[in-house]
């Protein structure tokens, strides 16, 4: 708490009351708020912006770099897939044109021909000749199919017309998945045959296991009608519906964003594979893909916080240094400027009281001469000796110019002393002279003030400031105290080199929270009723001069004790400055 | 003993010196310095009492120029105005205890008298 407290700025004192030359030129907490947010301003949008910019161009770029990356996966994959095909048909292609139709027909030959197919290919299982007719002329495979009429199928229509049909996968009689390609070789004057093989789907199902695809990739194959083809790690099993809508038709090879069925990003790249009820397709997890993004991220929002930290700290930290400079030299400012008016005001003070003085003493000198004279006649001169009425009247006109004399001698002495000078005084004395002042105040509000003064010898110092410390305190006690208050004064020796004044009411007292703060310049209770709050910060002034110092104790309720420490003995250097 | 009293305050001055008179110290008064330094030439003067701020002629330079002719004379200041800078100016001449503040009080002006005739007795 109380580092907090040394922390604090001075300029968070700031009050804005008074006006004239008390008036501040500044408001300084309005000044630290907008420097430290310009400042702030002007630092930190760019920096945000700049980061926000790189922010989003960074993650577009990478994403953008996936989507091309994941295109150029498909198209590769789709030209393997298309060889693999393409190898197959141009094999059956080079053996219907290599062979006459009687050849073929001959089951013998046919069996040869599968033999070294699988023994070149592997994945041939079944190979037939199919006649104009749409009858299977020759079937060569593991099951009794020779004979069996296709004129009427729909995949026998198509080789006719196209002269090549490879079919979706299908499970046919051996439970196995595998797919048919047939192609057709036109013979004179219209005729034709064809040549029908059946492939397992194995060999073609490693080719796309063996890809690794980044992301938590998936490489399948579907047909038109969304059935998969191949294997699938995420989206179903062979002769299942695909669980995502079927890409739209497209020559090229497509990639787009989408999201699966768990509500999941995912890339999607897909190629439709030409002459082929097949569609390759590799879907990506993108939240797996962008993983890397991540990382950047974190690094990129890291920096920026640290660097908006650092940049509030230093800018907080200038900003208050260089407003609580400001501060403290106006606040010098105005301090100087105040002295110079009290002393002005002092200067005055004294300038009219000698003045009044001296206009009131010729006249009271006069009056004090001609009543002393009457008086003279009557005691020397024995005229009208006896009448006691005019003696007693003319003893009360001298007693009353004689009261008069009194004070405006009090008062030229005040004024007097209001320059400066450094002079043995009888501190006691002092004490009287200031109270004097007051007496008559005292007497109408009963307040009863009380003077000891112990051992204390004629001392060197300035008595004129000496005067306005006691005038201050005593001042402030009287307007703390209720009618019938008490005032001691009690001063005394204090080790060799000082003296002592303590000065106690029984007022008010001072709030605690607000006793730290009353030797400060400006710092007043009474603000609004003639407090300038200058009080009690010129006398702490008044008695660093003397090269004294003032403490204080307060108990709200029970009164105030200030302690006033004098020096016996004046240094040069005080003695010069004084 | 004869005692001149200086003071622009005629009403003042001469009922001070008739005061002096029924007390037995011959007082005579003038209230310019030019009337003083005439009377001063007329009559020989043990002590003069005179006010500061007289017209023409300051109190403190009347001092001086009878203080130049006749040297065995002392003087007391006597003023209503109590400035410092006349408080000091009179100490130089004539010392502390001689500066008076008006009102004064008879006795204390003989007192000061005395003190500052036996000063001279003394020196004597």
């Amino acid at each position: 708490m109380s580092i907090l407290k040394k922390l604090k700025p001075d300029f968070l004192h700031f009050q804005k009351t008074g006006g004239g030359t008390r008036k501040r030129l500044v408001n300084f907490p309005r000044l630290w708020k907008s420097s430290v947010l310009l400042t702030a301003g002007v630092s930190l949008i760019p920096l945000i912006f700049i980061t926000i910019v790189d922010y989003n161009v960074t993650q577009r770029s990478i994403e953008s770099e996936f989507l091309l990356r994941t295109s150029r996966i498909v198209s590769n994959l789709r030209r393997t897939v298309f060889f693999f095909l393409e190898e197959r048909r141009a094999s059956l292609d080079f053996i219907i044109h290599n062979n006459k139709f009687e050849e073929l027909k001959d089951f013998d030959r046919l069996a040869k021909i599968l033999k070294n197919l699988s023994k070149s290919f592997g994945q041939f299982t079944d190979l037939s000749v199919i006649d104009a007719s749409g009858v299977q002329r020759t079937y060569v495979g593991p099951y009794e199919l020779k004979d069996k009429d296709y004129s009427s199928q729909k995949w026998y229509d198509q080789a006719v017309k196209q002269g090549l049909y490879i079919s979706s996968v299908f499970m046919g009689y051996r439970r196995i998945p595998h797919f048919v390609i047939a192609v057709k070789r036109n013979l004179t004057e219209g005729n034709f045959f064809i040549l029908r093989a059946s492939l397992d789907i194995e060999p073609f199902e490693r080719l796309l296991s063996e890809i690794d695809i980044p992301g938590a990739g998936d490489a399948f194959i579907i047909n038109h009608q969304g059935i998969l083809q191949t294997l699938s790690r995420n989206h179903g099993e062979v002769f299942e519906k695909i669980n995502l809508p079927i890409p739209k038709y497209s020559s090229q090879t497509e990639v787009l964003e989408g999201k699966n069925a768990e509500g999941e990003d995912i890339v999607i790249g897909y190629r439709y594979i030409e002459q082929t009820p097949f569609i390759l397709m590799i879907i990506k997890q993108k939240r797996v893909l962008m993983e890397s993004w991540k990382k950047t991220r974190i690094k990129l929002v890291a920096f920026l916080v640290v660097s908006v930290i650092l940049i509030l700290a230093v800018i907080v930290s200038t900003v208050t240094y260089i407003v609580n400079k400001i501060y403290l030299a106006d606040e010098k400012r105005v301090m100087a400027l105040h002295e110079a008016e009290y002393a002005n005001k002092m200067a005055s003070i004294g300038r009219l009281a000698s003045g009044v003085a001296h206009e009131i003493n010729n006249p009271l000198a006069i009056i004090n001469e001609k009543a002393g004279l009457i008086k003279d006649l009557f005691t020397f001169k024995h005229e009208n000796a006896q009448h006691e009425k005019l003696i007693g009247l003319i003893d009360s006109v001298l007693f009353s110019v004689k009261r008069c004399g009194r004070i405006t001698r009090r008062l030229l002495r005040f004024a007097r002393h209001m320059d400066v000078s450094v002079e043995q005084i009888n501190l006691e004395e002092v004490i009287h002279e200031v109270l004097g002042f007051l007496e008559k105040e005292a007497e109408y509000r009963s307040i009863e003030a009380s003077v000891e003064v112990k051992d204390v010898p004629f001392f060197e110092t300035d008595r004129g400031k000496l005067q306005q410390i006691f005038l201050n305190i005593i001042n402030n006690a009287f307007s703390a105290m209720d009618d019938g208050g008490h005032l001691t004064i009690v001063a005394k020796k204090d080790g060799n080199n000082d003296v002592s004044v303590t000065i106690a009411d029984d007022g008010y007292g001072i709030d605690e929270k607000e006793i730290t703060h009353i030797f400060e310049p400006f710092f007043s209770t009474k603000t609004g009723q003639g407090g300038t709050g200058l009080g009690l910060s010129i006398t702490y002034g008044l008695l660093q001069e003397l090269g004294g110092d003032i403490g204080v104790r307060s108990k709200v309720g029970e009164g105030t004790v200030f302690t006033i420490t004098l020096p016996l003995y004046m240094d040069e250097k005080k003695r010069t400055k004084a | 003993m004869r005692i001149l009293l200086v003071d622009d305050e005629r009403e003042l001055v001469s009922t001070l010196a008739e005061r002096l008179a029924i007390r037995g110290i011959d007082a005579d008064w003038a209230a310019t310095g030019e009337e003083a330094l005439k009377m001063a030439e007329a009559e020989s003067y043990d002590l003069a009492v005179l006010d500061i701020k007289i017209p023409r002629i300051s109190g403190v330079s009347l001092k001086k120029k009878l203080q130049k002719k006749y040297p065995e004379m002392k003087f007391i200041f006597m003023t209503g105005h109590g400035s410092e800078e006349d408080f000091r100016a009179c100490s130089i001449e004539a010392g502390p205890e001689f500066y008076l503040v008006k009102p004064v009080d008879i006795k204390t002006l003989i007192e000061r008298i005395n003190e500052a005739l036996e000063a001279r007795g003394c020196a004597l």
